[in-house]
Order: C-alpha cells, then structure tokens, then sequence
C-alpha cells in the first residue's frame, strides 16, 4: 500500500511546512518554514525523522485526514480536543482516521507523520509560503499526500512533557531594532511597557498589534531595508507588526525593534485577543 | 558603514548609497563571511542574517568591517541580453514627461547598460540601475491593480521586470518573453543583484 494520507477536511487553514528557504533572500525569496520552529521540530525528532522533514500547520485545529498505509503520527504545539497523539507518537493504522477538534489554547499544531511528507519541493523546501506564493498549494479535502519512508531508528520517547501554549497574557524580551533612533524615548517605554492586543488580522506574515499609536520622531521614507522574522515593524498607523514566518524579505517602514529569536515562537501561538507585553 | 542591531540572528549594515551596497555585495559573494547563512543588498543597506549556532555577531560585525568593497560596477560578472516590445501603455507619458518623442525613451532604455541592484517586492524582481547619471522618473498616479508577467517599468532612478501578475505603480513601457523567474531553471531569478543587464528593442 502507498503510503499517503489523504486529507478529509483542512479546517480553517492547513498549509505544509518544512524549516523553509534560507539563504535566498538576495532573489526576493523569503525564509518562510514553519511558524512555531521550536514545535515542528519536537514533531519530526519525537518521530526520528530528518530535522528538513516537511508536516502539517494546522491552524485552529478541524484537520481530517485519513491514513492510507500503517503510519505513525504525532502533533506538537496547540493540543487539539481528540487529538490522542500530542507530544505522544501513536500508530495510525490504514484506514484509521485523525480528527483534531479546536484548540484550547494555542493556534498551530503540527501534525508530523514518521517520514515526513514527500510533496514537491519548490526552491529547495515543501514550505507554502503565503505571502510570495512559492511552494505547495494550501491543503484542500481531497488531497493525497505522499509520506516517505521512516529514516532514522525510532528514538523511543513514549511522550514529551511540555506546557500547552498560554491562553493569557504572554511576555517576551525585545531589544532594540535598526531605526529605534526614528522614535522618542516616550515610544520606545510605550512599546515595552504596556500590553498589545493581538488582532484578528495576525496571519503567517505577521502578528498585528492593537494598542496606543507609537509616535515617530523622524519624518520621511525609509528606503526598503532587509528584515528578518521577528522584526517590529510600524507602519504609519504606529500600530506595530510582529513579522513571523512568511515575512517580506525587504520592508519599507521603520523597524523598532526586534522580539528575542527564541521567543518568536510563542508569539506565532497567540490568538487574536490575547495579550502581549515586550520586555526591553 | 554603519552596523545596526537587528535581532539576535542578524545585523544590518548601512552604507552611503546603491554604489556601496554593489561593492559590498559582490565582496561578500566572492568571499562569504563564516556562519553568515544570507545576505540581503538593498538600496542603502546589506543585511547580514547568521547562523547563531555558527558564529556570534561581534564577530560578524568585525568581519564585515574588514571587507573590502569591490570598485565600481563589476558586479557579479554575468550578463543577461532582455529582448523588449517598446509597446508600454505609458512609454508616451514617459516621452511626454521628458519632453522627447516616445523613439527617445527606447534609445535611453538600450543606449545604457544596467546593474541589477538588489530584489524586493516579489521573488526575482531586480532593481536594476542605469550606468551614468540616476534617472527619476515618476510612480503612476494610480497603481495598476494588474499588472503582467514580462512587463518593463520604470520607477524612480530604477528599471524593472514583473516575474509575475501583480499590482503595480510602475510606468510601463514595453515588455519582454524572457521569464525572469521560471521555478524549473536554476536558478529560478535571473535578475540577481550584481549581474549586468542589456535591454534590446526586440524586432
């Protein structure tokens, strides 16, 4: 038998992931890879797969797919109501179905399947990257996605004890980013001090904070700079945008600071209406 | 050459101009800085993204200071000839803002040789800039919400190639059949900050 899954239903947004395209971003091609890096990787090594191994991001659960051949699964990150194997690979006969139900906390989960998915790749990686266009399609009902065969040696953990992400507020180190000079000392102690509110608009590219205007001091354009996935970037509104995975590889306007790299992570599980608070 | 923090993986260096960033560039293409993973050239600034695991960016930072920027408009040594159609919808306003009869623009878009500065917007969109004097030449009023694959623009002191169907507020004035960015060539963009550039009136 293929060894495959075929997907039954996608929820809201399932995309494949993989740890994305670095070191082209000279051609305008973004980094893009899986959101929660710290996550998928937990997946394919509790699995034994090839740290490149592409997955699934699942976002706000409701993926069903079906298993086509004995395979073995495990999700990491937002823990789904039903989903049996978080952070605990278990068999997925053939024709057994997963169903993951709504997170209760968190917004990513990654569904790793031992030997990875064998999709196309696009530029050297099976990442969609949202934002530019480049890699697999998003996963839609109907697709078969072909698994590859198990790698390395299982390396035998039965579960990986870990918190679920935060329902509430949540807090990271930030230092100061490229153009921190573009704002007053009054920006900077507001963008540090207060909380931010996680708004609806938050998607793969970026993190979209609601929360007291921040005031620039220098006046003017700023001629498109490269940034990198954490970046604080504000734009005119003085709303500032958290830059995730499918971040442009140049952007156009002030970047203030930047949120610690290992802590980007917990920020591509905060859902809309949670709070964030920037440590400097 | 300013060096600017940004973030824990990576620092962005700042420097006087396009010329500058072109002499980095190309330095840093021949000789690679250990544990740098990416190199990103834009219109005043060169970001440097590192392998944390690799180096530290103290180190990077040194390194970088002591590179020495190669001279002039080398770039990377390659050369890539664009057959275009002079027939853009806005090569007559391009002609009218100059002044010159629409003939003019195509002798100044081929009479010059160009340097594919940095990309940005899309994938494989290079900003290409003339040799000799900058131009400056206007944004349309209105972007076009479509604009197509292959279309020839230009925008303030730079010339450009759509790689694929977008919005955009370029003037167009013509278009060429060469796919500058085709996933099943490698590499996919042609247009890679450092190779020289050559329009030609396409018969």
């Amino acid at each position: 038998m293929t060894r495959a899954v075929t997907v039954l239903a996608p929820g809201p947004l399932t995309t494949v992931q993989d740890r994305g395209r670095p070191g082209q971003g000279a051609l305008g091609v973004g980094r893009s890879g899986a959101a929660d890096r710290a996550a998928a990787a937990l997946a394919n090594r509790l699995l034994g797969n090839d740290p490149d191994a592409a997955l699934l991001e699942v976002t706000l659960g409701g993926l069903v797919l079906r298993a086509e051949a004995d395979l073995l699964v495990v999700t990491t990150g937002a823990r789904c109501a039903g989903a049996v194997a978080h952070n605990a690979p278990v068999p997925l006969p053939a024709g057994r179905e997963l169903r993951l139900g709504m997170p209760a906390t968190g917004l990513r989960t990654y569904v790793s399947l031992r030997g990875g998915l064998e999709v196309e790749p696009v530029l050297g990686s099976r990442s969609t990257d949202l934002l530019s266009g480049l890699g697999p399609p998003v996963v839609s009902a109907g697709d078969v996605l072909p698994v590859g065969p198990a790698a390395e040696l299982l390396p035998g953990v039965d579960l990986a004890p870990l918190p679920d992400p935060p329902g509430g507020e949540v807090t990271v180190r930030v230092s100061p980013g490229p153009r921190r000079d573009w704002f007053g000392d009054d920006a900077w102690t507001a963008l540090t001090a207060r909380p931010w509110e996680v708004t609806a608009e938050s998607n793969r590219v970026g993190v979209r904070l609601a929360g007291e205007p921040l005031r620039r001091e220098t006046e003017g354009e700023l001629p498109s700079e490269g940034m990198v996935r954490g970046a604080l970037q504000v734009p005119p509104s003085g709303l500032p945008v958290l830059f995730l995975a499918d971040a442009p590889v140049t952007g156009g306007y002030p970047v203030i600071g930047y949120v610690e790299d290992a802590d980007v992570d917990r920020c591509a599980q905060l859902r809309p209406g949670q709070s964030l608070r920037l440590r400097a | 050459m300013r060096v600017l923090p940004s973030g824990s993986t990576a620092l962005l260096v700042e420097l006087d101009g396009l010329d500058d960033v072109l002499g980095l560039y190309a330095a840093l293409v021949e000789e690679p800085l250990p544990g740098v993973v990416d190199v990103v050239p834009a219109a005043r600034t060169v970001l440097l993204v590192t392998d944390p695991a690799a180096t530290a960016l103290p180190d990077v930072e040194a390194a970088v200071r002591r590179v020495r920027p190669r001279p002039g408009r080398a770039g990377t040594g390659e050369t890539v000839e664009l057959p275009v159609h002079y027939d853009g919808a806005d090569l007559p306003d391009v002609a009218a803002l100059w002044d010159v009869h629409p003939d003019e623009v195509v002798r100044r878009h081929t009479g010059t040789g160009w340097t594919v500065a940095f990309c940005g917007f899309a994938p494989g969109f290079g900003y290409c800039t003339p040799d000799g004097d900058p131009w400056d030449v206007p944004r349309r009023d209105t972007p076009r919400t479509k604009v197509p694959p292959g279309s020839v623009g230009l925008a303030g002191p730079f010339s450009g190639v759509y790689p694929r169907e977008s919005p955009g507020g370029w003037q167009l004035i013509g278009r060429t059949d060469v796919a500058v960015f085709d996933l099943h060539r490698d590499p996919a963009a042609l247009l890679r900050p450092g190779v020289r550039v050559r329009f030609v009136a396409a018969s």
